[in-house]
């Protein structure tokens, strides 16, 4: 969805939506509350970050990561961040490639292993232009590609989610699983930013 | 030309050529704008999904159809650029590209 959601006419139909609800004794506020804020306390950042520090310490979990990224979450005991049909795919990054994600007909998001969407991923700016001219929005967050890199930019329209695995990097050999997963940020987990 | 034996999980496969439908639709469909009427190569086969099309108008037994991840290149979709967009098309929102 688009801007800001308290002023969408969505956000009065799931404020009502809830008011009907709790006055059909179905659910009550304090539980709402809880369950919004189980989910979103253990979705986060950090979970994107180990999986990554993971992959680049471990080269047999980032091969099961990128092939059968369900049973890679289940390895570090994230196998409760995927619910039902959702899938997760994790796409690399490389020397010749860059990876960047998108959702141009709404906002999908690996929001489990992400934490809640930035604003500007949401905006209809980066949703109509990074499929249509990627190295320029790139630009704009301070990424340069040398024009040798190929751009591959992935459109979550249907139930598949997509994290970008971003390359190791250089001078980190000596880093702990721990101390690379620091250096891990959101953005380049979107994409938008080399890591 | 003869219809392609049937494959298992659906009617296409990595690596063959697809175009998406130039139609549209007066529903909710999940078939991006930009993408109709081009075509793309199957990249990869997703398990089947209720047809979103079907289920946001209450149709009562939506079809359950395979999903591809179809590359498009930017010169197909935009008629410049270099990169790719990769993009989850069901499968009636698919034809053969030579069809």
């Amino acid at each position: 969805m688009s801007g800001a959601h308290a002023s969408l006419p969505i956000a009065a139909r799931v404020r009502r939506l809830e008011e009907r609800c709790i006055a059909a004794g179905l659910v009550d506020d304090a539980r709402l509350d809880r369950t919004l804020e189980r989910y979103l306390a253990a979705a986060s950042p950090l979970n994107g970050a180990r999986l990554a520090a993971r992959a680049w310490a471990d080269d047999a979990f980032r091969a099961l990561l990128l092939d059968d990224a369900r049973a890679a979450l289940a390895e570090l005991g994230l196998a409760d961040r995927l619910r039902g049909r959702e899938q997760l795919r994790v796409v690399a990054n490389s020397a010749e490639r860059h990876n960047v994600v998108v959702c141009t007909l709404c906002s999908c998001y690996p929001l489990s292993l992400l934490g809640p969407s930035p604003s500007w991923y949401k905006s209809e700016a980066y949703r109509a232009r990074m499929v249509r001219e990627p190295r320029a929005v790139l630009a704009e967050f301070g990424l340069e590609l040398p024009p040798e890199v190929q751009v591959s930019v992935w459109d979550a329209s249907a139930e598949a989610r997509y994290m970008v695995l971003p390359r190791r990097p250089a001078g980190s050999e000596d880093r702990s699983e721990a101390e690379l997963a620091r250096l891990v940020t959101r953005n380049g987990l979107i994409g938008t930013a080399t890591v | 030309m003869p219809e392609p034996a049937a494959r298992p999980g659906g009617r296409f496969a990595p690596g063959d050529r697809v175009r998406v439908a130039a139609v549209d639709p007066d529903h909710h469909t999940r078939m991006p704008r930009y993408a109709r009427g081009r075509a793309g190569t199957v990249e990869r086969v997703l398990p089947a999904c209720p047809l979103p099309d079907d289920r946001a108008r209450g149709v009562p037994q939506p079809r359950v159809e395979p999903v591809y991840t179809v590359r498009f290149a930017a010169g197909d979709l935009w008629g410049a650029g270099t990169h790719t967009v990769t993009v989850d098309l069901w499968e009636s929102y698919l034809e053969s590209e030579g069809s």
